[in-house]
């Protein structure tokens, strides 16, 4: 310790400079205690280990989506070579292509694309909303309230199917509309039911997306507000110019869950918009194997699955599309949101 | 002059009539109801008949697709007593909900905890890990159960290990219960838990598929930590394994609470549990009196499951740490 002290050397160069001068341990001593020890084994093992299992699992995720991908440009011929796993030999777009003219995929997407951006776009503002309603004020009968919504999100819609149908067949309030035109309005078939649940927050999983806006409103610090209200702005000038844009992220993210689940969906839309000819044309409807593909052969049930699955990738392209933009606010909005108890 | 003061003192009581002193308490409340109005009317005008109607035509025969008869408890005894297969679904798809449940909870607690430290390609791993949330649900997951691509897929080798495989397991399985069953011989381990695992590793993209949302509320909850309670612990000399359980782990607690709930409600109500299917089926393909019977199985399955929830909360409730915050 002394000896080494002996050898530094203080300089003073300048007034505000010193320069100190000391002898540095040697390059391999440095790198042997840097690299060569125990701890730094430990972190490299675990490193490798968490890529290892992140990979592994990311395998997991991905590669139905590979092998759905990969099989939906087979042809025929490639589901009966066993030599053939993932590239096709005689890649075709006959299947893409069958399945566009023939189950008038661009008609169902567009319907689809409607009545999800509609349902989107009213359920992220109205749960927004609702949970700034929940997350910042407190009255009499609040938390009665929230416990409904909670209730909302346990009752599964599917349990109330028969009663749900019934509701928008013969659609009345508290027999008001009998009482005044003589009869009930019948709104399955349209958009109504689905616009009407997204209004009222009763939609598809909306209660959570009200828990989660007010576990977000509940972590907005209250002087925020509190500093308009004093600048003279008024509650929903407020809401409106402070509240709206500093929920942007959390409300892109429940933007993309509804968005997307309503995207999926089957249940919904097979019970309120039942698979008519005359009705409208939806994408639940486009799975089905198309007339012309000739599926009467030896390899012929693996085609089918294919051929469904491809209906499937065309149903979900332009969800991908749309992950790929938003994911980056997906987790943004859910770490910020700070979701707790 | 006198007219004027007339007419000020007229005007004066008016308006102090006219304009009630608000307090502001009661101000936030009227605003508070004005942003829950929209649930409010809905929850009223929409929800409670839906609820009301759906309990009491459980109670009622049909005709024509409308109630028509009280029945009594006649649905539920049918569905309880004499329909051959409600009860052992049932059974069956409780008895999977229970092993399910502790499996994606401690698997998104865990990718939660690997997901949140820094590394190389953080982002894209997330990124990859939340695509079931969104592209797995609905008409993908139906289309992929009826599904016999990946089995296909993923079967490589199944004629050259087949001969050594005591028990008969299909070839899409990862790995085979005599795999397990030797690793855990020496251990003395019943053979239960061997079943266990090699149960939920054949099923691990089914627990990564439905295990999204939990991950991202697990995610939400570890951002939360102050990082200056790890700080302080690193210089207290702690481990990363002591830290795990000493500071995530109860910090975290509530998060398991809310994402134990919601993953029974979660594989309860989606449609690819077992139970949903067979009344999803039921409903649409049983005889006349199917639909206020299939709303009965819906009934008796929800008492259980929020008898369920009930359990599992009141016991993870008392172990739960709150931290106080100021």
């Amino acid at each position: 310790m002394n000896a080494q002290q002996t050898q530094t050397k203080i300089k003073k160069e300048s007034k505000n400079k010193i320069r100190v001068e000391f002898d540095r341990t040697s390059r391999w001593t440095r790198f042997k205690i840097k690299y060569l020890s125990a701890s730094f084994l430990g972190q490299v093992i675990f490193k490798l280990f968490r890529l290892v299992l992140l990979l592994g699992i990311s395998y997991v995720i991905l590669f139905p989506f590979f092998s759905k991908i990969a099989s939906s440009f087979m042809s025929p011929s490639d589901f009966v070579d066993v030599t053939v796993k993932l590239i096709p030999k005689n890649p075709t777009l006959n299947t893409y292509k069958q399945i566009i003219r023939e189950n008038n995929y661009f008609e169902a997407l567009f319907n689809t694309a409607v009545l999800s951006l509609l349902c989107a776009v009213i359920q992220t503002f109205v749960c927004c909303i609702i949970g700034y309603g929940f997350g910042k004020y407190r009255f009499k009968g609040s938390k009665l309230l929230f416990a409904c919504v909670l209730l909302t999100m346990i009752v599964p819609h599917k349990i109330l199917q028969f009663s749900l149908f019934n509701e928008f067949r013969y659609f009345d309030i508290y027999g008001i509309i009998k009482a005044i035109t003589g009869k009930t309005i019948k709104l399955t078939g349209t958009y109504w039911p689905l616009a009407i649940l997204s209004f009222t927050g009763l939609a598809f999983k909306n209660g959570l997306y009200i828990y989660m806006m007010r576990q977000f409103f509940r972590g907005v610090p209250d002087e925020l507000e509190e500093s308009a209200y004093i600048d003279g702005s008024g509650v929903f000038r407020t809401f409106i110019q402070i509240i709206i844009p500093l929920s942007i992220p959390m409300m892109i993210t429940i933007f993309l869950f509804s968005f997307s689940w309503q995207w999926t969906d089957n249940f919904y839309t097979t019970l309120l918009i039942p698979g008519t000819a005359k009705s409208i044309k939806l994408l639940p409807s486009i799975i089905e194997v198309p007339k012309t593909l000739d599926t009467n052969y030896a390899g012929g049930n693996l085609y089918t699955s294919a051929i469904r699955n491809t209906c499937g990738l065309l149903i979900i392209a332009p969800l991908i599309l749309i992950y790929m933009f938003c994911q980056r606010y997906l987790i943004q909005g859910i770490e910020r949101s700070g979701i707790t108890g | 002059m006198n007219n004027a003061q007339a007419a000020v003192k007229q005007k004066v009581p008016q308006k102090t009539k006219k304009r009630k002193i608000v307090s502001l308490d009661k101000k936030k409340a009227r605003a508070g109801w004005f942003f829950v109005a929209p649930f409010l009317i809905g929850f009223v005008l929409i929800y409670i008949p839906i609820i009301f109607n759906s309990i009491q035509s459980s109670f009622f025969s049909i005709k024509q697709g409308q109630i028509y008869e009280f029945v009594g408890f006649d649905n539920y005894a049918y569905v309880l007593f004499t329909n051959p297969d409600f009860v052992t679904t049932l059974t069956s798809g409780i008895r999977q909900l229970v092993i399910d449940i502790p499996a994606i909870v401690i698997f998104s607690l865990f990718m939660a905890v690997l997901l949140n430290q820094k590394m190389f390609g953080r982002a894209i791993f997330r990124a990859i890990f939340f695509v079931p949330v969104i592209l797995s649900t609905g008409l993908i997951a139906e289309i992929d159960a009826s599904n016999v691509m990946n089995q296909y897929m993923s079967g490589t080798d199944s004629t050259d290990t087949s001969a050594n495989i005591t028990n008969a397991s299909s070839t899409s399985d990862i790995i085979s219960m005599a795999d397990v069953a030797f690793l855990f011989e020496s251990m003395k381990v019943g053979t239960g838990l061997v079943k266990y695992v090699v149960q939920l590793v054949n099923d691990v993209y089914n627990i990564i598929n439905r295990s999204g949302v939990q991950m991202l509320i697990f995610l939400a909850g570890l951002q939360s930590i102050s990082p200056a309670i790890y700080e302080s612990c690193s210089i207290d000399g702690a481990t990363a394994w002591e830290t795990f359980w000493k500071i995530t782990f109860p910090m975290i607690s509530p998060m398991i609470l809310v994402n134990t709930i919601y993953t029974v409600i979660d594989s309860f109500t989606s449609s690819d549990s077992s139970v949903m299917t067979f009344i999803l089926n039921f409903y649409s393909t049983g005889g006349a009196q199917s639909r206020v019977q299939a709303t009965a199985m819906g009934w008796i399955y929800f008492l259980i499951v929020i008898a369920i929830i009930a359990a599992v909360s009141g016991i993870l409730s008392a172990y739960i740490f709150y931290q106080r915050r100021d």
